[in-house]
């Protein structure tokens, strides 16, 4: 630029610009609390109850990344993102982690410069309808209305989807969650799309669920995985591993029920070094030896949380199916902890 | 000499002289302020860089012409996922301007019939005028939109009670004439088809229908040839105090040839049928639109009211008793006496309700019509990632578009503003 000498006479002003830290994990230690971008409101990921408690699989991992850093897993507080506003939320320092049902894709890890730490969630695409519609399969969509929040995959999946089967539709754009289903429940459109566990959680709210069906064609992956700002890499590191030592707990059976009894020590050494009582893995990411400890006890391991928020007991009713362990079969694998 | 003696004696520029001199402490003051203000401006924009290579980002505007990836639901010119960005861009600016021009052109209209019978001597109807103008205009417009699309989508049928129930052998709903059907989505009306069209031109930026051309080329020739009939029977009012009669000879003009055209182009309505889960063939006008098309309407014309009743009110009452004592009737002195006179002062306010409608029409992303704020600063923003880019350039064209309105309205005021001479 020209105008770099008169700018850099000014360079002094912007020390006190708020720069986007690089130190998040400073930040967030002296402010003594977590700040997570969540859904506005998907019941069983992220949403308030009658008291203005959040609760849900999202809110889950922000309570663990909070409790291991802070060693309180209540000091978190909630910032409820739109499609269109986590982005920005996050890029701009809003929030220090993003764990709202956000898809895992390469222009959002590299242009967008954002961080996906691990997929805590393997979705996919999914369609509901009214079941007096008699549609049964996504190829019957054709010349239909679909209802699909903007600023999200599914609504590139979607265009994708219809183009590649020859099939035309009217997108209907909503803004968020309970905007796409008053539409849908109106009948301004005649599919809902958005991601499977979405749907469900969807429907699990409306007033009479077994009125409408989620098709069974899965038209795309979605990896959901909770997102840091990029170059950071000692907070990414530790809401990534947060998140596979939730994972690992439930592979070794470290459950809030027995950790306090194993946390004293056990044969299996990989559980000693995770819940540290065996080596200091915690000082490597800035933490205490028990960061894992607080982690797991916030609410339990990866298998714990699940059943607790979108499980087959839960209104919502989701299956593990891909969400299970590696040894059961399913894609949830964490790393050694070593 | 004394006068010679009385001079204050030159003492040369002084410092202080730009503080307390008043020769010269507008001008120390003007060039404080400028580099005040140049300083801050420096301040942003350096701050802008230095965050944004924080963030590892770039300024650039490459991603106009990279693959937009989406559906537009209400595009007007042809534009399909595989275009680009930049064409998005162009598809919301189209729509923000045609929503824009509709709701102007409505507001006026309404406007002008609310200010003047706002002033009617019907005691009703100038109460009711007040209770619209009062309601409409004290209650945000993003109110008026939403309550227009909840309305819209809660009472009106879903497109398959269009469809024959089979046991009953009758449909739930019914269409009216057979070619407008109202549902919670759009609204379906005939589209027009042409049995021997005359074909399109393409070009890069949306194809032209001849048919379209020839009709509106048809009707300027006819509106030219009617004007100058009339010019011709106010020139023989003038030299012989007697108005041909010309009701027939506009009636023939503009009438006759455009019938003509259209029964030669084989101009026939294409009635929208229910085909699947919507209608097709004819045109369906989204619900979205229309709610914004209202709650825009309705809200600037109650402005654009009072404008107008405040113009009227300004012309003296001695032009209207002096149009009553030439013997002109009531609506003749307000046509040809009070509002001609009115508009000068009504123009310029009315430039500002021109330029607030357009504004207030990004307010479409709340309905979810894609104009300019849903496809560049809404769904190409998300999908790129392009805030600073996407959000500048918005303002960009807002401004652009704000600022041709204000200079054709300009033209027109000084056209009509008083001559002096």
């Amino acid at each position: 630029m020209k105008k770099s000498v008169f700018f850099g006479a000014l360079t002094a002003a912007t020390l006190t610009a708020g720069l986007a830290g690089a130190a998040t994990l400073d930040d967030v230690k002296s402010r003594g609390e977590l700040i997570c971008g969540v859904n506005t409101g998907l019941v069983g990921f992220a949403a308030p109850d009658a008291n203005g408690n959040w609760s849900g699989f999202d809110v889950a991992i922000c309570q663990a990344v909070a409790a291991a850093v802070l060693g309180d897993a209540s000091k978190v507080k909630y910032v409820p993102t739109t499609g269109q506003t986590r982005f920005t939320a996050l890029g701009s320092g809003e929030v220090d982690v993003l764990a709202r049902n956000t898809t895992w894709t390469f222009s959002r890890d590299t242009d967008l410069k954002l961080q996906f730490t691990a997929t805590n969630y393997y979705d996919g695409q999914g369609f509901m309808v009214r079941k007096d519609s008699g549609v049964t399969s996504a190829k019957e969509l054709d010349g239909a209305s679909v209802c699909i929040q903007t600023g999200t995959t599914t609504e590139l999946n979607l265009a994708d989807y219809f183009k590649a089967n020859n099939m035309s539709y009217q997108p209907i754009t909503v803004d968020s969650n309970a905007e796409g289903e008053q539409q849908f429940l109106a009948g301004a459109c005649d599919a809902y799309t958005t991601d499977a566990s979405g749907l469900a959680a969807t429907r699990a709210a409306f007033a009479n669920p077994s009125d409408y069906v989620i098709l069974p064609e899965i038209i795309s992956k979605e990896p959901l995985a909770p997102a840091v700002r990029q170059g950071d890499d000692q907070w990414t590191d530790i809401v990534r591993w947060t998140i596979f030592a939730l994972i690992a707990a439930e592979e070794y059976g470290v459950t809030s029920a027995n950790i306090d009894e194993l946390a004293k020590g056990t044969e299996n050494p990989e559980v000693n070094r995770l819940l540290g009582t065996e080596g200091d893995l915690g000082a490597m990411i800035g933490l205490d030896k028990t960061w894992a400890v607080n982690a797991i006890k916030a609410n339990g391991n990866y298998g714990e949380i699940f059943a607790a928020t979108i499980g087959e007991q839960t209104p919502i009713g989701l299956a593990r199916g891909l969400n299970a362990q590696w040894t059961q079969g399913g894609l949830m694998y964490a790393p050694p902890f070593r | 000499m004394t006068t010679a003696h009385d001079a204050p004696e030159s003492q040369g520029f002084r410092l202080s002289q730009l503080i307390y001199d008043t020769r010269y402490r507008s001008l120390t003051i003007q060039v404080v302020v400028f580099f005040i203000v140049m300083a801050f401006v420096g301040w942003l924009v350096d701050n802008t860089i230095q965050n944004l290579s924080a963030l590892g980002k770039d300024f650039n505007f490459s991603f106009l012409s990279q693959r937009a990836g989406y559906d537009i639901g209400n595009a007007i010119i042809p534009y399909n996922n595989d275009m680009t960005h930049g064409r998005a861009l162009l598809v919301g600016l189209i729509n923000t301007l045609w929503i824009s021009f509709l709701g102007c052109v409505a507001a006026t209209i309404i406007g002008i019939f609310v200010g003047v019978l706002r002033l009617s001597k019907n005691w009703l109807v100038a109460r009711l005028m007040t209770v619209y103008v009062e309601v409409f205009r004290n209650i945000p417009v993003l109110l008026w939109i939403l309550v227009a699309i909840a309305l819209l989508t809660e009472a009106a049928p879903a497109p398959n009670a269009y469809k024959i129930n089979p046991t009953t052998g009758e449909a739930s709903a019914s269409m009216i004439l057979d070619s407008i059907a109202f549902t919670n989505r759009y609204t379906a009306i005939p589209s027009i088809h042409f049995d021997r069209s005359l074909g399109v031109i393409d070009t890069a930026l949306a194809p032209i229908s001849l048919n379209v051309l020839a009709i509106v080329a048809l009707l300027i020739a006819s509106l030219w040839v009617n004007k100058r009939v009339l010019t011709h029977a106010a020139n023989m009012q003038e030299a012989t105090g007697v108005r041909p009669t010309t009701w027939w000879k506009s009636a023939l003009i503009l009438i006759v040839p455009m019938v003509a055209l259209l029964f030669a182009l084989g101009f026939n309505p294409d009635e929208p049928v229910l085909q699947g889960f919507n209608f097709k063939n004819g045109t369906n006008v989204s619900n979205s639109f229309v709610a914004l098309w209202l709650g825009l309407t309705l809200y600037t014309a109650a402005f654009i009211a009072e404008i107008v009743r405040a113009g009227i009110l300004a012309i003296s009452k001695g032009q209207t008793e002096a149009a009553y004592a030439l013997g002109l009737r009531p609506n003749r002195t307000m046509n040809l006496v009070i509002l001609p006179q009115a508009l000068r002062v009504i123009i310029p306010p009315l430039i500002s309700q021109y330029l607030n409608l357009t504004k207030n029409s990004s307010l479409a992303i709340a309905v979810g019509y894609l104009e300019l704020r849903g496809t560049l600063g809404g769904i190409t923003l998300n999908q790129t990632g392009r805030e600073l880019e996407a959000i500048s350039l918005m303002m960009l064209i807002y401004l652009a578009i704000s600022l041709s309105i204000s200079g054709v309205m300009n033209v027109y005021n000084n056209r009509v503003k008083l001559k002096e001479r």
